[in-house]
């Protein structure tokens, strides 16, 4: 049986038209991400009520939570888009599995430090051994793996299948770290969003949440696109098109 | 399933005339043990609490030691092409040799672990925990290593870089393995820990084989 792809999706492995159109959607993403970014941390650290347990310490939430859903979609997308590249042999999809990898190590780094920093106020410690805060270290030593993986193949094709398989590996891991809060009673509080429920804040404080989410999203494909691009640049480099767009540069 | 046993017998003939496959990982197990007294405390109160943990991870670094060999010197003298261009399927070849490195390696740490566990002072109600849940969790750190080892076999520092990928996808294994030694050694029942380990071994068992049979071909056409 065949599957009838969509034509745009067949247009993605183009690694010029990639480049055209990830260049166009550019200024639209940044536009949005310093928007929503903005609007989102004057709304969350001003005027958002200090919570009444927590006071004024709470409002790190408005970093560590969207880091920390970032950092897991980041695995999502980097094991979906190598799995494309591996059945469908897509170059571009393993260009963007390959950019995945550095910015959501970096996105799990982040959401360890701002969870730290927001423990010792209300836990008193910057570390403890709970269910949630290992699993997302060990989604930072799987991103690790990845990329360490990556970089010891010298030819690129093989680097490229094999860190997808090694994500498509390390997948398994996103539903413990996802459902560690609820299988494990530990200190960790459960998740501040889901989709069937109301959240448990008032609107005050979860709308400019929900505004930093989207800000880390688009601020997430703003930085991925560069660093595809980049790497889309560096792998077609002996072909025209990179020529002239060197160029006009 | 006669190809199947063929090969593990070539692969358990071939650990057998090279004695130290088997002593190796049996030594570095007992030494891993011997440096927690030496290093923590030689209390034997002390000992009796940590010894379900530590024997689960010295024998996951045990295995993780010797998972890098599976591979490499059928790789190194050509063997490994030929099983891949064979038209015998991949994935028997792929469980053939995962079973032989569980039976040199994970099997026989199951085998001598009550002897570790006599010098770590544990309870005596532990013994068939430990000696169960070692069974039950180390075939499946030999598959999830073989994922790494073939993934790696074709890197010449692949050593260092497999215990970078491998070890985290060890972390379910070590926590309801040690669990389960704990639990037992205090007299409550372990087959809820059991039946977790026995179905991440099935897990593995049904998705493991596949992408060490991918890790490979990835690795030799590079």
């Amino acid at each position: 049986m065949k599957i009838k792809m969509p034509r745009w999706f067949y247009q993605l492995a183009s690694p010029k038209w990639f480049y055209d159109f990830t260049g166009a959607l550019l200024p639209w993403f940044s536009a949005a991400a310093i928007l929503l970014l903005i609007v989102g941390l004057v709304w969350g650290l001003v005027f958002a009520p200090s919570d009444y347990q927590q006071g004024n310490s709470f409002r790190i939430i408005y970093i560590h939570v969207p880091s920390s859903i970032l950092a897991q979609s980041c695995y999502m997308l980097m094991a979906v888009a190598g799995a494309i590249g591996l059945i469908w042999k897509m170059k571009i999809a393993h260009v963007v599995a390959g950019a995945c990898a550095p910015i959501g190590a970096s996105i799990a780094v982040m959401s360890l430090a701002t969870g730290a920093i927001w423990g010792k106020p209300t836990w008193g410690a910057w570390w403890v051994w709970d269910a949630r805060l290992t699993a997302m270290l060990v989604l930072l030593f799987l991103y690790i793996g990845v990329i360490a993986l990556n970089s010891a193949f010298t030819n690129i094709a093989s680097a490229d299948k094999a860190t997808a398989v090694l994500s498509l590996v390390g997948l398994v891991n996103i539903p413990i770290i996802k459902y560690s809060v609820e299988w494990w009673n530990t200190l960790h509080q459960p998740a501040t969003f889901t989709v069937t429920e109301k959240p448990a804040m008032p609107p005050e404080m979860w709308m400019p949440l929900l505004v930093m989410v989207l800000g880390f999203y688009c601020f997430f494909a703003v930085v991925l696109m560069s660093r595809a691009r980049i790497d889309v640049l560096q792998r077609e480099k002996r072909s025209d098109w990179v020529k002239k767009v060197i160029e006009n540069y | 399933m006669s190809f199947f046993f063929a090969a593990l017998k070539r692969d358990l003939l071939l650990v057998f005339r090279h004695r130290n496959d088997i002593i190796n990982p049996l030594a570095f197990f007992l030494m891993v043990a011997v440096l927690f007294p030496l290093g923590v405390s030689p209390d034997p109160a002390f000992l009796s609490e940590v010894a379900s943990g530590v024997i689960w991870v010295a024998a996951l670094l045990a295995c993780l030691l010797s998972v890098d060999g599976i591979f490499r010197s059928d790789y190194e003298d050509g063997s490994l092409e030929q099983m891949l261009v064979s038209p015998e399927p991949l994935l028997v070849i792929v469980m053939a040799k995962v079973l032989s490195h569980w039976l040199v390696s994970g099997f026989c740490l199951a085998i001598i672990s009550p002897l570790v566990a006599m010098m770590f002072f544990l309870p005596e109600q532990g013994y068939p925990a430990l000696i169960l849940s070692l069974l039950l969790g180390t075939p499946t750190l030999s598959l999830m290593g073989a994922i790494g080892a073939g993934l790696t076999v074709a890197l010449r520092r692949g050593g260092v870089l497999i215990s970078l990928l491998v070890l985290p996808l060890y972390i379910p294994v070590l926590i309801f393995g040690a669990g389960t030694v704990q639990a037992g050694s205090m007299g409550l029942p372990i087959q809820g820990y059991l039946a977790l380990l026995g179905a991440i071994l099935v897990f593995s068992l049904m998705l493991a084989p596949f992408a060490i049979a991918a890790a490979l071909k990835i690795s030799v056409r590079s």
